[in-house]
């Protein structure tokens, strides 16, 4: 586990940052005041999975299990990710 | 003309009116203001917003003047957020009441930039020659934090105001902003009327430097800083608009569609508007947009530069103004010939001591200082 990610922390998006399918370039984005995140397909499966009720540790359970994945692995890439999204302010975390 | 095929923008500028209440000396707008008749309609500005998201534009800067001076701005929001766009809304405050906040809300606006003049009613009220303005700034700043709307503070900054810099931080958290923009004025349309009064001291802008990187450290995961240096007394310029025609353009009131905000200071390009011709068409195939694109129009020393596709040269309007010639390297490169000239004027200016030289607009009375 991430040392900086506490496995219960529930993550959401605040308001005014949503997902957003941009049907020109056929991919999905992140937008968030004055930015629009490119999101790879990991990064979409990441941010779909959260629904502002779940912990971070169920998140990274359920994609585990979905793709088969070493849990480990995947607790460290999301905490990355979510992490580098709260320190630009596009990402809650309630503990 | 052979160009390679550009790729969408992301991002589009409307700048639905020139009207303002405020008269800023530093005001980004062109020195020929667009008068209300020649505004676009609230028709074929809905039209602009779809044609916006059908080219690829994902984020739209609803701004002007002062954007709160349109009456349908509720009715355009909805339209963009109907077109698949995110909604920013850039303004002073002044034209906003709840109840149109509360309009905007229920339209749909995703996001609030509110511009700061200065951290005291003298200092805004005085940069922004309209009495009661910054009381009524804050009051709009409490509704939106009421309402929730995520908030950006813009506040501007230039030698009479930069030591006010550290409060503005303050107010950005006080009034529950995830982000500030930290924005030293660029000195471009009638801003150039002012660089005696307003250009920062080399010394002033050093030490804004220091306070952001500061800030940044300490306020990591709670307050976004985006800082826009004071570019004369920098070694390279900015990257401006990311790239000529690579990722932004802007609709001006008339529905002339720009490059940048200033791009109309460049007497040779020949722009289009709305009126006549699809956007994409002017995005990808307009002489305008073409000019300056990529790295081909470049002359030495940026031709042969590492840093080429890192600034593209600086700014085009810049080299416009301070150089004669768009497709000059911009003087605020260390490496542009005009760059210690530069350094000369930039304080030598910063030494003058000079009024303001308010914003005038056709059929409004003149601001006048504060006593």
């Amino acid at each position: 586990m991430d040392p900086g990610m506490d496995p219960g922390a529930i993550p959401t998006l605040p308001r005014g940052v949503r997902l957003h399918r941009d049907r020109v370039r056929d991919q999905w984005v992140l937008l968030a005041p004055e930015r629009a995140v490119t999101l790879d397909p990991i990064a979409h499966a990441i941010l779909s999975e959260i629904d502002g009720t779940r912990s971070f540790a169920e998140i990274t359970e359920t994609l585990a299990t979905r793709y088969a994945a070493p849990r480990e692995q995947i607790t460290a890439d999301a905490a990355g990710f979510l992490q580098a999204l709260q320190a630009r302010r596009f990402l809650d975390l309630a503990t | 003309m052979t160009t390679r095929k550009a790729k969408p923008p992301i991002a589009m500028l409307a700048e639905l009116t020139h009207r303002c209440p405020l008269a800023c000396p530093y005001c980004s707008n062109p020195l020929e203001l667009t008068r209300q008749e020649a505004e676009l309609s609230t028709d074929d500005w809905c039209r602009v917003f779809r044609e916006a998201a059908d080219l690829g534009v994902l984020q739209l800067h609803l701004s002007g003047g002062e954007p709160a001076t349109r009456r349908d701005l509720e009715d355009l929001v909805r339209a963009a957020r109907d077109a698949g766009l995110y909604t920013n809304l850039i303004t002073s405050g002044i034209g906003l009441t709840e109840r149109r906040l509360r309009a905007l809300d229920a339209a749909g606006l995703d996001h609030i930039q509110l511009s700061l003049q200065g951290t005291t009613p003298e200092m805004a009220d005085e940069i922004g020659g309209y009495r009661g303005g910054f009381a009524r700034k804050l009051q709009v700043a409490e509704w939106i934090r009421q309402i929730g709307f995520p908030l950006t503070l813009n506040a501007v900054l230039h030698r009479r105001n930069l030591h006010q810099l550290p409060r503005a931080l303050e107010m950005a958290l006080d009034m529950g902003a995830r982000r500030i923009e930290v924005a030293t004025v660029q000195f471009h349309g009638w801003a150039l009327k002012n660089r005696d009064a307003l250009m920062p001291t080399k010394a002033q802008a050093e030490e804004a430097t220091r306070i952001v990187a500061e800030a940044r450290a300490r306020l990591k995961g709670q307050l976004v800083i985006d800082y826009v240096p004071a570019d004369y007394h920098s070694d390279y310029p900015k990257r401006c608009m990311g790239g000529w025609g690579s990722t932004g353009l802007n609709v001006a009131p008339d529905g002339m569609v720009l490059p940048c905000h200033a791009a109309q200071t460049i007497p040779h390009l020949r722009f289009e508007t709305v009126r006549d011709r699809p956007l994409a068409a002017i995005w990808f195939e307009g002489a305008a947009f073409n000019a300056y694109r990529g790295t081909d129009w470049m002359q030495e020393p940026c031709a042969s530069c590492e840093r080429k596709t890192v600034d593209f040269g600086g700014c085009r309007c810049q080299a416009m103004a301070l150089a004669r010639d768009p497709a000059a390297t911009d003087p605020v490169c260390i490496k542009s010939p005009r760059h210690l000239d530069l350094r000369a004027r930039a304080d030598a200016h910063a030494a003058a001591e000079a009024p303001l030289t308010y914003r005038s607009a056709p059929g409004k009375p003149v601001a006048t200082p504060a006593e």
